[in-house]
């Protein structure tokens, strides 16, 4: 019994659709806000601002535009990745090429590029569905590793094919140190999160989850699932593009492919099983375990009779997280997210008992 | 001259590694026609299956012991999944079950290396990997070797899925699963049997790959390989597996030899996926798939 809704009278249609209608929400919505904002960088290291949180938040942008394509739209995509290289290669070549350019606009722009991209891979999805889709989508993670190997223009013709990112500054401000890049890398990921909190909320997320639900039957209401899932590759792709170029900007310091492989792809798809398909919450909650999850194991293995061998450590972490997955799917599909929502149900009505 | 005997040097040489991705595509193949199921996790159970097989080896077993044991195990892996994975998982929609099978994948890659270790081993099955020619066309025998055996398999598994009650019923399964049930065939049973078949297929191509790449992680990459040649030949066809195998086996080839070369070459790693897409565009059921009409 945390809080109580009753009470709480919505007396206009603005009211009523608030993104957060109920009042304890709200407060609660902004001492986390206040927290992330003011008390983590306060708090925090250098190890736990940059290896841990900077991480976990660019990925949980990532998974959150993962979720609008596989969990809202339900088209399965496995080149969350790609699309994420997009983002960091024409953030990369624009800051690079075109330094007058404010860097905000810059990541609009590769956000923009990585959206495009992501539309012209959906193009298929106007023939073809179901696991074909997800063979599409692998074809562009694929394709576009090779093209920024094999390019020499992504890469201004740097033999390794690594570019290294300058620093960003904007309005005076230099994103140096730790705590100014988290700093960003919240607001922007904040931000986005609220836009896609609302966007699913909108007509356009509507469309996207009756076309989940049953296209022949979205198709006979009205929708066009063509137009749908395409805005939803779109969106999700601009949302990976962005988190791509954060990932490059402000986590590695360098635009490299070794850090949008396949296996990112699945690592973001992962984490929003785990998280809850087809929620907001859920991609961060998904993001969040899957980067501890191998923190806790080294631990634990810590705990119980010293060090494990390194490989020995990876085989037993994928074994865990192949386990996880499969569990997860079996015992609660809609992930932790399903899990806070029983949770929070409970104890909105503990210690009284709902009958029925 | 030259220049045509070579690409009919490069035509066989791919159609003949056509012949291996199909015998990784035959294990998809007999899962998604039995259960609807998409297992992504073949590739991983083509890996479990060689490193299984080579950790009887250097345990000391012969050569087939270690084969029946490995078949063995993969018989037990096969019930073991129907009855933890599959089984729960009954009625919940495709996309649900191929993300399961993605998280099998990583299991059994975790575990199988976490038993047998996770270096690179060589197997040697005694075939010469001399080349021999023929009428001025160098093949590799080592391929030819793995066509005969993937021809083999094939031969065997039509027999089975037509001549034995057990095929019957498997078939029974894949027209219409509750009719199959309602006359009387055991489901659970049909299950574990189709993917033991699949893991028996899986020991074959992991002994034939990696005999050719060694034993290791990348073998269960060719997973990957398999999924163009599915999409081309379509997921339900046998038939398909073998042609689709064979046409992305030999385009690929070419395309890395007379295109690549133009493009700055590794193209091999994206060009099926586009080939197999260019062709879904127009034909989204596959060579041999069935048409699927959409009802509310």
């Amino acid at each position: 019994m945390y809080y109580r809704d009753a009470g709480e009278i919505r007396t206009t249609y603005r009211q009523d659709r608030a993104i957060f209608p109920i009042a304890q929400e709200r407060r609660g919505m902004a001492v986390l806000l206040a927290l992330a904002f003011v008390a983590v960088p306060l708090a925090a290291d250098a190890y736990w601002l940059g290896s841990i949180a900077i991480p976990f938040l660019v990925l949980s942008l990532a998974a959150l535009g993962l979720n609008i394509i596989t969990g809202y739209a339900g088209q399965l995509s496995l080149g969350a990745a790609a699309f994420m290289a997009v983002g960091a290669y024409v953030s990369a070549n624009l800051v690079l090429r075109l330094p007058w350019l404010p860097f905000p606009v810059s990541f609009l722009l590769a956000g923009l590029a990585a959206a495009a991209v992501g539309v012209l891979f959906g193009l298929s999805s106007l023939r073809i569905r179901g696991f074909y889709i997800a063979v599409a989508t692998l074809a562009a993670q694929f394709f576009i590793e090779w093209l920024f190997t094999h390019v020499p223009w992504f890469t201004n013709g740097n033999a390794s094919g690594v570019i290294s990112t300058p620093p960003l500054a904007l309005f005076g401000l230099s994103f140096r140190t730790p705590e100014m890049r988290y700093l960003l890398v919240l607001t922007v990921v904040v931000g986005l999160a609220f836009a896609a909190k609302n966007l699913v909320r909108s007509s356009i997320g509507r469309a996207w989850m009756a076309v989940r639900d049953h296209e022949t039957a979205a198709e006979l209401m009205g929708i066009r699932p063509f137009g749908a899932k395409l805005s939803a590759f779109a969106v999700s792709s601009f949302y990976c593009g962005i988190a791509g170029a954060l990932w490059g900007f402000l986590h590695l310091g360098t635009v490299e492919v070794e850090a949008f492989t396949l296996h990112r792809s699945f690592q973001i798809l992962f984490m929003i099983i785990i998280g809850g398909l087809g929620s907001i919450l859920g991609s961060f909650l998904g993001a969040g375990f899957i980067i501890l999850l191998p923190i806790a194991i080294t631990n634990l293995a810590a705990l119980f009779g010293g060090t494990l061998r390194p490989d020995l450590l990876a085989n037993l972490e994928l074994m865990v997280f192949g386990g996880l997955i499969i569990a997860f799917l079996i015992l609660e599909p809609h992930g932790l997210a399903r899990l806070c929502t029983v949770l929070k149900t409970r104890l909105r009505h503990w210690p009284l008992h709902h009958q029925g | 001259m030259d220049g045509l005997w070579f690409f009919v040097e490069a035509l066989v040489g791919g159609l003949l590694s056509g012949v291996m991705y199909t015998l990784v595509a035959l294990g998809f193949v007999l899962i998604y026609k039995a259960s609807g199921v998409f297992n992504f996790a073949q590739g991983a159970m083509v890996l479990f299956a060689a490193l299984t097989f080579v950790g009887f080896v250097e345990l000391g077993l012969p050569f087939w012991m270690a084969l029946a044991a490995a078949l063995g195990v993969m018989m037990l892996l096969a019930v073991g999944i129907e009855r933890v994975v599959l089984r729960p998982l009954v009625g919940q929609p495709p996309i649900i079950l191929f993300m399961a099978t993605i998280g099998l994948s990583i299991f059994l890659e975790g575990f199988a290396q976490a038993v047998w270790g996770s270096q690179v081993r060589a197997l040697d099955l005694g075939i010469p990997d001399m080349p021999m020619e023929i009428d001025r066309v160098l093949i590799s025998r080592f391929d030819l070797t793995a066509a005969v055996i993937a021809a083999g398999l094939v031969i065997a598994l039509s027999l089975f899925f037509s001549h034995t009650r057990m095929g019957r019923a498997l078939r029974a399964v894949a027209d219409d699963s509750q009719a199959a049930q309602v006359a009387g065939v055991p489901l659970n049973l049909i299950w574990a049997v189709v993917w033991g078949a699949a893991g028996l297929v899986a020991l074959v191509a992991g002994l034939v790959w990696g005999a050719r790449l060694g034993v290791q992680f990348s073998l269960t990459l060719i997973a990957l390989k398999a999924l163009p040649v599915l999409i081309l030949g379509g997921f339900d066809s046998v038939a398909g597996a073998i042609v689709g195998g064979l046409i992305i086996g030999a385009s690929e080839k070419l395309a890395e030899i007379y295109v690549g070369a133009l493009i700055g070459g590794g193209i091999e790693n994206w060009f099926p996926y586009a080939l197999a897409i260019a062709f879904l565009l127009v034909r989204p059921g596959g060579l041999f798939g069935g048409k699927r009409v959409m009802r509310v």
